[in-house]
């Protein structure tokens, strides 16, 4: 599902230019739940923009599901956002004025879906991560963990190739964190690719396999899995 | 296009207050306008009310009385002009389109027809005197030359009189009894300056020259300049005082002798004031509106820099730069075109409203604003829409999702 190779990114000029990604290369098979960990400044943001197609790379070649992504106009890196990524963000990244519904019917309305249309592909989702309920609630009268399953309902609403979630827990608690890994392992078991960054160890245990980042390189060589 | 306007309402309705103010600033300013360009309207409507009934072009020279010594003879002689003013002044001033003197009988005289009697005011004219007072005819003709030259005993009255006299009659070919001759009404006449206008009896010059046994003299001597400038006017109205001094032996530089109006001045003069004040209002009310609009572009520019978070997310979830930018700009455009249309419609009331309530105010008539006013005005909020939102859509554009999307 993804591959890449070789990749390399620095941010500024000259002498003051930071390498941040020095060589990664490394492959996630359709169908895993990975988890990519580091410590702040390892460049696991970095990599995870350019895995979202949000930020562009200097050197190398990033493949997802066999498609190039490289020097994309905004438009095409728009589209392939649209219809091959879902997004999971820290802090849920929910539009404070939109319902539950409304959110995660957004996506939908960038591939011109009528509203009617997504907005019961919309109620369909929540149901799934169990917020049927919520649906016409402002995220201002959801708890964090609804917040984030609302923000997982409308990753998957456009029904991605690769679900990629930045620090999903890294704003609730203990025991909703491990609710959130649940969903998202229910919804790999279902046979979502899934990418989870984050810097916890008890988080990146729930997932069937870490890659370590370190200082701009992956720090134990990555094999393609047996 | 539904989906992208419901999708603004989202936007639009999530800060009813500041749009509402927003858009407030808009429409004062188009309503400023719009009111501006109509009360203008109104006065240069009023201007030219007054000056309808005659011709506007029209130069009038009346007698007078001399009050400085002139060739040995002393003041306060009274001047009344003679038809050879008149033939020389015809004959050599150029330039001059129609002219006509005028004799006046005064006061009313009674005139009847029949059984029927009633006073009328009588003048002597010449034909021309028909283009001077924009006299229309709705029945035979007007005077003529042949009436003029033989000293006809004809007369064209005002609707006024015909009422009067004849009813629902037609009175083209009847005689009526003016003083005790007879006359015989040729034509007769509307007028837009009013019924004491509708209350006259037109005869020829000579004839009342003749009858009234005063076969020299015209009592006023007025002229239209056809195209003339101003300037050119005022030096065909010396020519005719030239003119008249030499014949009469007064000197020129004796203002009482004989009195002047240039109508032409007066008008141009007043034309002049509106046109300014036309450039004034459009100054003011673009003024007025484009506060507004600088408004709007900045709380544009606010809700863009509010929303950098938002705007990132929608980029991440799949929005490309060109729906980024319709949303700012569509945001822009519709504020300012639903308040600016309330604007208009409110001005246009307003406006409508004084002009039911006082139409015949001195001075002021008719205000009104007319379609290509409102249809530029339309441009120029469209335009402005664009404006306003033109830099906020080009800024939010720009925003880098990943930056937004770090920023708490």
């Amino acid at each position: 599902m993804i591959r890449i190779e070789g990749i390399q990114k620095h941010y500024g000029r000259g002498e003051a230019a930071v390498r941040v990604l020095r060589d990664v290369s490394l492959r996630v098979e359709t169908g895993e739940l990975v988890s990519i960990m580091g410590s702040s400044g390892s460049g696991k943001s970095t990599l995870l923009n350019i895995l979202g197609i949000l930020d562009d790379y200097d050197q190398g070649a990033y493949y997802l599901d066999d498609k190039l992504i490289r020097n994309l106009s905004e438009r095409e890196a728009a589209h392939y956002r649209n219809r091959l990524i879902g997004f999971v963000f820290q802090s849920f990244n929910l539009l404070g004025f939109k319902t539950a519904e409304e959110n995660v019917a957004l996506p939908l309305y960038y591939q011109g879906v009528a509203r009617r249309t997504r907005n019961k592909l919309a109620r369909e989702y929540l149901e799934r991560v169990g917020l049927g309920a919520r649906a016409g609630h402002l995220p201002s009268e959801l708890s964090g963990g609804e917040k984030q399953r609302v923000a997982v309902a409308r990753a998957l609403i456009t029904k991605p190739k690769l679900l990629l979630a930045d620090e999903p827990t890294g704003a609730l608690d203990t025991a909703t964190s491990y609710q959130l890994m649940d969903l998202l392992r229910e919804i790999n078991a279902q046979g979502m690719t899934v990418v989870v960054v984050t810097h916890e160890h008890d988080i990146a245990e729930m997932t069937s396999r870490t890659i370590r980042l370190k200082d701009g390189r992956v720090a134990e060589p990555e094999l393609a899995p047996a | 296009m539904i989906e992208a306007l419901l999708e603004l309402w989202d936007v639009l309705s999530r800060n009813a207050l500041r749009t509402l103010l927003t858009g407030l600033s808009v429409a004062w300013g188009v309503f400023m306008l719009v009111v501006l360009l109509g009360a203008g309207n109104g006065l240069e409507n009023g201007a030219n009310w007054e000056f309808r009934d005659d011709a506007q072009n029209s130069v009038w020279i009346g007698g007078g009385k001399t009050s400085i010594p002139f060739a040995g003879r002393s003041p306060g002689r009274t001047i009344l002009f003679k038809n050879q003013d008149f033939a020389e002044v015809a004959r050599k001033v150029p330039g001059i389109e129609h002219f006509t003197g005028r004799y006046w009988l005064w006061g009313e005289f009674s005139v009847s027809y029949g059984s029927k009697r009633s006073a009328f005011s009588i003048l002597g004219v010449h034909p021309d005197h028909r283009f001077l007072e924009k006299t229309l005819m709705v029945r035979g003709r007007y005077l003529d030359d042949n009436d003029q030259a033989e000293k006809r005993k004809v007369c064209v009255i005002g609707s006024k009189v015909r009422e009067i006299l004849f009813g629902s009659r037609d009175p083209v070919g009847e005689y009526v009894n003016i003083r005790g001759l007879a006359y015989k009404v040729v034509g007769e006449f509307e007028d837009i300056g009013g019924e004491n206008e509708l209350r006259k009896i037109y005869v020829p010059l000579s004839t009342a020259q003749l009858v009234y046994n005063q076969p020299e003299i015209i009592h006023q001597l007025i002229f239209t300049v056809g195209d003339a400038t101003v300037d050119e006017s005022k030096v065909m109205a010396e020519e005719v005082r030239a003119i008249v001094a030499k014949n009469h032996g007064f000197s020129v530089d004796d203002r009482r002798a004989v009195r002047m109006g240039n109508n032409l001045e007066q008008y141009t003069r007043i034309t002049g004031v509106f046109r300014w004040i036309r450039i004034f209002v459009w100054v003011v009310g673009v003024g007025t509106l484009l506060a507004g609009i600088v408004g709007i572009g900045n709380i544009m520019l606010i809700s863009v820099a509010e929303r950098t978070k938002e705007i990132g997310v929608r980029k991440a979830l799949g929005a490309t730069p060109a729906s980024i930018i319709r949303m700012v700009l569509g945001e822009a455009l519709v504020l300012t075109g639903v308040s600016g249309y309330a604007g208009l419609v409110a001005g246009v009331g307003v406006v409508e409203l004084v002009a039911a309530r006082f139409p015949q105010a001195p001075f002021f008539r008719q205000p009104s604003v007319s379609l290509d006013v409102a249809v530029s005005a339309t441009l120029l909020l469209v335009a402005a829409g664009a404006l306003a939102g033109f830099f906020p859509a080009y800024r939010a554009a720009r925003v880098n999702p990943v930056v937004a999307l770090r920023s708490d």
